[in-house]
């Protein structure tokens, strides 16, 4: 049932809202993962974001499609948290348990294991609009621990416009994701294995930003 | 055949007619750019593209003017939002006036209302006059005053273009049924779009051909005197033969039209391009591959529509 329903919301609600309010611009599509395991590691401006990004991928993916988010923020409240674990199917971060000293990756890398296709946004928790943020090395130490898992580095532009943090008025506006050349752990190592990771993913993720124009006196 | 589809469709005939044309030369063309793809000089992938987009527009077009008045009312208010949200996406914008650009975009069901129920007078100035004070006065209120004057003058010249040049489509469709007893509001409208668009491609195919002097070298070095002139007077000819048939106007009066649409049709062209050109972007958007966004499609009707709306309204309405 909550399958049905999971497939319904990716692909009748969510697909058609996002045609009908934002119309995505998708630079280099082909580059998406077409199976899992993978790491999909995005900017983030807006609860879109996940949204439109699991809208890009073909819905016999779903299943596979785990977005990664903070269990304090999403599971608070039975609604919200039967919508982000049921429909959306987050694997919840405990980010009080971690600041205690848990390892927040074991959970991601069993994932990354069952050959599933993470999503999620290094730069934590929704920045400023249109600006990247200062990125969590938690992905290069994924990356690291599963070398052969690609890591495909996505740029998206202007959902901060259309619903930034802090607005529940959702606006309608064109957005685009532009998509990177995947980066693999086993490309870096030495004993600064995952600094070097994140200095080449973000250096891919100024290259995506830099290639956009951006209106602006905002 | 032509007859049956004419009363299942409640269409003209000649629109009919004119209709199944357009899908001839569609298919004519798409089996020449696939020759031309096949022996395999060149790059033609974004020649394919093209015209695979073309499939999408024209078979929607169809439907819309096929299905009913209403079906194809709200296809062209559909038009208007997709180019008004390309436009207020290109721009820049202010974070404070987010919420007044939500109620921007109510503007656009509410002027095809005015062209639905043809109350032409509320349609003329609702958008000029009405807008026009609304939204300054709004953000005005909200008191933020850096930037006031290029949010209020990039809003509104945004919403002319967009929403009020663009509803001429739907005032011609409506108003025109009783002025036009050769084919009624859906041939006036098919007149102005179909030769609007032909004019497009033959400016471009005869500035591809003989094009050497630029018109505008600063604002698209694109476009040549040849194109323009080649362009200009090719949808002349179409209109000669296409007017009689479609409207009330006689052979002289269609080939005016016809270079009125052409005209006015490349200064909306030029038009979107100064805007890209201001902006630095190359297409307004990545709605229809090949073509760009929807502005890039639409921005030879946003001068045309409105130019032929008046030229037929001044001289064959009563």
């Amino acid at each position: 049932m909550t399958r049905v329903l999971r497939f319904l919301f990716f692909g009748v609600v969510v697909r058609g809202a996002i045609l009908l309010t934002l119309g995505l611009t998708v630079r280099n599509r082909e580059r998406l993962p077409t199976r899992g395991p993978a790491i999909i590691a995005a900017n983030h401006n807006s609860h879109l974001d996940t949204l439109a990004l699991m809208s890009l991928m073909p819905l016999s993916l779903l299943p596979k499609l785990r977005p990664v988010a903070a269990a304090d923020y999403f599971l608070s409240g039975k609604l919200r948290g039967w919508l982000a674990r049921d429909i959306v199917g987050i694997i919840p971060l405990d980010r009080a348990k971690i600041r205690k000293g848990a390892d927040p990756l074991a959970a991601l890398e069993e994932a990354l294991d069952r050959g599933e296709i993470l999503v999620l946004f290094p730069e934590g928790s929704r920045g400023e609009p249109e600006a990247l943020g200062r990125f969590k090395t938690g992905v290069g130490q994924l990356a690291v621990s599963r070398p052969d898992v690609p890591v495909i580095p996505v740029y998206m532009h202007g959902f901060g416009k259309a619903l930034p943090r802090g607005s529940s008025l959702l606006v309608p506006f064109n957005c685009t994701v532009s998509v990177g050349e995947r980066l693999y752990g086993r490309e870096f190592d030495g004993p600064h294995a995952r600094r070097e990771f994140m200095a080449g993913y973000e250096s891919r993720m100024s290259e995506l930003a830099a290639a956009e124009t951006v209106p602006d006196w905002d | 055949m032509i007859e049956w589809l004419g009363t299942t469709f409640d269409l003209p005939q000649h629109v009919v007619v004119a209709t199944l044309g357009l899908w001839a030369v569609l298919v004519v063309a798409s089996g020449i750019v696939l020759a031309l793809s096949a022996r395999g000089a060149g790059d033609y992938r974004e020649l394919i593209d093209r015209t695979a987009s073309w499939w999408w527009m024209i078979g929607a077009f169809t439907f819309a003017i096929a299905a009913n008045q209403i079906v194809a009312i709200v296809f062209l208010a559909f038009i208007s939002y997709l180019a008004l949200k390309e436009y207020l996406s290109l721009i820049p914008t202010r974070r404070i006036d987010r919420g007044l650009l939500l109620f921007a975009y109510l503007a656009v069901p509410i002027q095809y209302l005015w062209a639905g129920i043809d109350w032409y007078n509320m349609f003329l100035v609702f958008v000029p006059v009405w807008m026009f004070l609304l939204f300054p006065a709004l953000m005005a209120l909200r008191g933020e005053t850096q930037n006031f004057l290029r949010a209020v003058g990039t809003l509104s010249w945004g919403l002319m273009l967009t929403v009020f040049c663009l509803s001429h489509l739907a005032m011609l469709l409506v108003s025109g049924e009783v002025h036009n007893p050769v084919a009624g509001g859906v041939g006036l409208l098919f007149f102005v779009v179909v030769l609007a668009q032909f004019n497009d491609v033959a400016q471009y195919v005869w500035g591809k051909l003989f094009g050497c002097h630029k018109v505008t070298p600063h604002v698209s070095p694109k476009k040549t005197w040849e194109g323009l002139i080649g362009g200009v007077l090719t949808t002349v000819v179409l209109a000669t033969f296409l007017g009689p048939y479609l409207t009330p106007m006689d052979h002289t009066w269609s080939a005016l039209a016809g270079g009125v649409i052409g005209v006015a049709g490349f200064l909306g062209d030029s038009n979107i391009s100064a805007v890209k050109r201001d902006l630095g972007v190359k297409d307004a958007g990545g709605l229809i591959p090949g073509h760009g966004g929807i502005l890039d499609r639409v921005d030879s009707l946003t001068y045309a529509a409105p130019a032929f709306f008046h030229f037929f309204r001044y001289f064959f309405t009563p």
